[in-house]
């Protein structure tokens, strides 16, 4: 008998004797496909986050593998570049032991002209199970939801209009280093007019009780951003100052030159993120960005590699939060 | 007879469910491998409070460095996809490492052996581990897996209609097992 | 000689002050008497009692796709679509392809026209060859030719300039240009109005003054040249005062506003729903309610569907890759009279004006009134009855309307052009039956 240390300090089973997440896992998950998070119920959304959690243990496992959805087939259609959600999708989805096929976009008739229906109705008679898809078209996930009942979709960024597993890996994010998502303040900042994952964090986060500040220049926070339920700042310091999370988001040299900005330098003077400008923010807060990273343009060098940086967290996150949404939809019986 | 729980017989109370989980900890503390690490390790939910208690009861007995863990087999159960549900995912906490150590399997009912045939599969997804050995506190017959326990605290005759239920303070709010009829 | 008596109807023509129980009495397709228990023979006898008897209805603002787009609707299936909902004459918009910019072009229309249709149809001619917006069209050839006004529809005309020429020589021809006003720039690639839901959608936005500056600018060209502009489709509160101010000074504008407009706002649009694309994008609510009011004060002068056919393959595509527009003719007369009568916003007289009179003398048309000696288009309509919009009864070529499967109150009963029954009791009449003169 060796003497190595026994695990104590396990907790001991309280009232539910299942788990110790600031998530209910009361409410199932019913819907066939997740396409936004504003369709979503506090409920399913705490349903997914709960869930995430026990994904996220079999990730730092040696074996990272569950054959949870044995024989079942995951095409991811992509119609934009993706590099990182395409990728830890098919982390997820291989991390329960489906199969996941890559339905090349660029090299198929889609560039030549097939209608989007087409493509969808080819996938799924190739018997696909779950399309993770994207598209630079706001809705073409619904549209495609509509037209097929027995797939279930997920929405991997669908043109400005949202990027559900985005947003919840977010907010899981926050739940993992805050304990708590009620009550807290979130500052987003940037381009929030162009941004899928601004939009799935605003709905996810006021949904279970957050606050959400929308700071960045005018052109790109239009005022009827305001009748979301949200706060506009213009001003870096207003937006940051009492902030227990800060987001940052990705700026795009595409916009300055739609004149939304007059330039980077601009942009950097004015709403960058330095270690100065972070110290605005409560001395805990932590620092998000969705990746890929400007670094010295959105966020400092030093700024994105300190302590306070979830960034890859936030990659592993992911993963976790994608596998519990492959699982939860296995499982829905709604249409 | 015409209350609604008249199809309810009660196998045993509170006395009797201790009783059981000390002869579970004596067979774990008689069966302890001479030369390797040995580890408790519990099905959630109740399965895990059984080898808590057990694993107690070891300790308090001066009986240390044994390792604890709890399973959650939700994710290896192979009626996910027929079923239609959704399982709430549990947390699994394997601490510690797998590889040759004896593994004490704990869960409160043995019934088609699915379970276990599913917290084998996860538990081996940890390391290789030098021996497993189920130990249940009830036995109710009718297997469909060619499983076993080493140990069975209780065993129960039924038929197929029957239902097990093993209540446990921790989580019911009381020690019992109860017989129910449908 | 052939003689129609339409007997015992509630005969409504708000341009000859007329609502009574009165009998029509037609000779040889035109109105030859009105009056209480007319004695007279007639070839055919209609018993309209209990029903309303109007003016045909009359759309100046239609797209009849054809020649080019004959996938999406015909001059044949349009006027089908036509006298099934009430209109005995529409004005077909020049977007097609070829565009319709030249003598040529007006005649070909005018001449399907004659084989095919069921109803009037009046070609409607560019204000620039190709719509291209460089060069003015021969509005004089076009006018002879039978073009009764022009349009850039479908886009408005962009260079001040050639708006500001374009007013000056057509106003010496007493022809107005009816533009789709909005501002290129401001529109740019927006597809829904610029507020919450868009921005909830992450749609591209189309902000207010995309139409209100071109209205005002609009305004400013006819003021300055005399010539008539008239405002399609009108979607927003504040081009509507606009509009109000320079009918008070004096300014030959008028202006029509769509039934869509009338009824929906940009809530329509918040699952997705293609069907609800249209250009201008269906706005806020206030605008909505600004629109009613200024439908009912006169500001604008008449209701136009802007029937826009896309067919279910165009349409089933995601939001903003859809073309903008949805069909009216079929039933547009049911939703109005259903939403504007039934909410109070018009009396049954004023929504028959607008629907009647009132666009006849936007485009200085010949319809609109029962007077002796004109025209017998007359449509006569149940308001007890009800109006299905199912796709078994749109006899539209395209089916893109969100108010598919829905249900509205009255009903047309019967459509007559120049003394011919060409629709009654949800059948059209085949064309063999009827040859125009």
């Amino acid at each position: 008998m060796t003497e190595q240390q026994s695990n104590l300090d396990l907790p001991l089973p309280t009232g539910s004797a299942e788990s110790d997440s600031i998530f209910s896992a009361a409410t199932p998950y019913q819907k066939r496909h997740l396409l936004d998070l504003e369709s979503l119920s506090r409920g399913e959304l705490e349903r997914i986050l709960h869930d995430s959690e026990g994904f996220r243990q079999v990730l730092f496992r040696p074996v990272k593998k569950l054959p949870t959805l044995r024989g079942k087939t995951v095409v991811s259609l992509f119609f934009e570049n993706s590099t990182r959600t395409r990728t830890s999708f098919e982390v997820a989805a291989k991390a329960l032991s489906a199969d996941i096929i890559n339905f090349s976009v660029s090299t198929s008739s889609v560039s030549k002209g097939e209608s989007l229906y087409d493509t969808a109705d080819t996938v799924k008679a190739l018997g696909a199970d779950f399309i993770v898809m994207r598209h630079h078209s706001a809705g073409a996930p619904h549209f495609l939801a509509n037209l097929m009942k027995e797939v279930s979709i997920l929405n991997a960024g669908d043109g400005c209009h949202e990027h559900p597993t985005q947003g919840l890996l977010d907010i899981f994010t926050i739940a993992q280093r805050k304990k708590r998502i009620e009550g807290l303040t979130v500052a987003i900042v940037g381009d929030i007019l162009h941004s899928r994952v601004a939009r799935s964090n605003i709905w996810g986060l006021t949904k279970l009780g957050a606050k959400v500040r929308l700071v960045g220049p005018r052109t790109l926070i239009p005022t009827c951003f305001k009748d979301l339920g949200v706060e506009t700042h213009y001003k870096l310091k207003d937006g940051l100052e009492g902030a227990d999370v800060i987001n940052v988001l990705r700026i795009q040299r595409e916009r300055m030159e739609a004149n939304l900005f007059p330039s980077i330098r601009e942009y950097v003077l004015m709403y960058g993120i330095t270690k100065k400008r972070l110290a605005w923010a409560k001395s805990d807060a932590i620092l998000m960005h969705p990746g890929p990273v400007n670094r010295g343009i959105e966020v400092d060098q030093d700024v994105a590699d300190g302590p306070q940086s979830t960034i890859t967290e936030q990659v592993t996150n992911g993963i976790a939060v994608r596998m519990a949404a492959l699982y939860l939809l296995a499982g829905a019986r709604d249409t | 007879m015409t209350s609604p729980d008249s199809n309810v017989r009660r196998i045993c109370d509170q006395d009797s469910v201790e009783s059981s989980v000390a002869e579970l900890a004596s067979y774990v503390l008689n069966n302890l491998p001479a030369n390797n690490r040995a580890a408790i390790v519990g099905i959630r939910t109740r399965g895990w409070v059984l080898a808590q208690r057990v694993f107690k009861r070891l300790a308090d007995s001066g009986q240390a460095g044994i390792e604890l863990g709890a399973l959650d087999i939700t994710l290896y159960r192979d009626d996910l996809s027929t079923l239609g549900s959704q399982p709430i995912v549990g947390k699994t906490e394997i601490n510690f490492p797998i590889d040759g150590c004896t593994v004490f399997l704990l869960d409160d009912v043995i019934y088609t052996g699915r379970t276990v045939r599913a917290a084998i599969d996860a538990l081996i997804e940890f390391g290789r581990p030098a021996a497993i050995r189920l130990a249940v506190l009830v036995d109710r017959g009718h297997r469909e897996y060619p499983i076993n326990a080493d140990h069975a605290a209780i065993e129960v005759e039924t038929t197929a209609d029957n239902i097990v239920e093993v209540r446990l303070l921790e989580v019911d709010g009381e020690d019992a097992v109860d017989l129910i009829t449908r | 000689m052939s003689t129609m008596l339409i007997k015992n109807g509630r005969v409504l023509d708000p341009s000859e002050n007329l609502d009574g129980e009165l009998d029509l009495y037609i000779v040889d397709g035109v109105i030859s008497d009105i009056g209480k228990g007319l004695e007279a023979n007639a070839d055919e006898t209609i018993d309209a009692t209990g029903k309303l008897v109007v003016p045909g209805l009359i759309d100046i603002h239609v797209h009849l796709r054809e020649p080019g787009g004959e996938a999406k609707e015909t001059i044949k299936t349009g006027s089908r679509s036509a006298a099934a909902g009430g209109f005995t004459t529409v004005c077909c918009m020049p977007n097609t392809n070829p565009v319709l910019d030249s003598a040529t072009g007006v005649n070909y229309v005018r001449a399907v026209a004659a084989r095919d249709s069921l109803i009037n149809v009046h070609p409607i001619a560019a204000v620039t060859k190709g719509q291209l917006g460089k060069e003015i069209t021969e509005f004089g050839d076009l006018r002879f030719h039978g073009a009764v006004a022009f349009s850039d529809d479908g886009m408005p005309v962009y260079d001040a300039e050639i708006m500001r020429l374009a007013l000056e020589y057509t106003a010496m021809l007493n022809m107005p240009i009816m533009n789709h006003s909005e501002i290129p720039e401001l529109v740019g690639e927006g597809v829904a109005h610029h507020g919450r839901v868009a921005m909830k959608l992450g749609l591209r936005g189309v902000p207010r003054a995309a139409e209100t500056a071109s209205v005002a600018r609009d305004i400013e060209l006819a003021a300055e040249t005399g010539g008539h502009v008239h405002i399609c489709h009108v979607s927003t509160a504040r081009a509507c005062e606009l509009i109000a101010e320079a009918k008070q000074r004096g300014i030959r504008v008028t202006a029509e506003v769509t039934p869509h407009h009338l009824l929906l706002t940009d809530q329509a649009i918040e699952t997705f729903s293609t069907m609800a694309r249209v250009a201008p994008p269906l706005r806020g609510a206030e605008d909505r309610d600004a629109l009613r009011q200024a439908l009912r004060n006169g500001t604008l002068d008449c209701i136009a569907t802007d029937h826009a056919p896309h067919t279910d393959i165009e349409k089933n595509v995601p939001f903003q890759e859809a073309p903008p527009g949805m069909i009216g003719l079929d039933f547009s007369w049911a939703l109005m009279y259903h939403e504007m009568v039934g909410a109070g916003v018009l009396t049954l007289s004023e929504l028959v004006a607008r629907m009647t009179i009132e666009p006849a003398k936007v485009l200085n048309l010949s319809g609109g009134s029962l007077a002796k000696g004109r025209n017998a288009d007359v449509t006569i309509i149940d308001l007890e009855g009800t109006t299905q919009i199912t796709r078994e009864t749109i006899k539209s070529k395209s089916c893109n309307t969100p108010f598919l499967g829905k249900q509205y109150s009255s009903k047309i009963e019967t459509t007559i052009v120049k003394g011919r029954v060409v629709y009654s009791n949800g059948q059209c009449t085949k064309l063999e039956a009827i040859s125009h003169p």
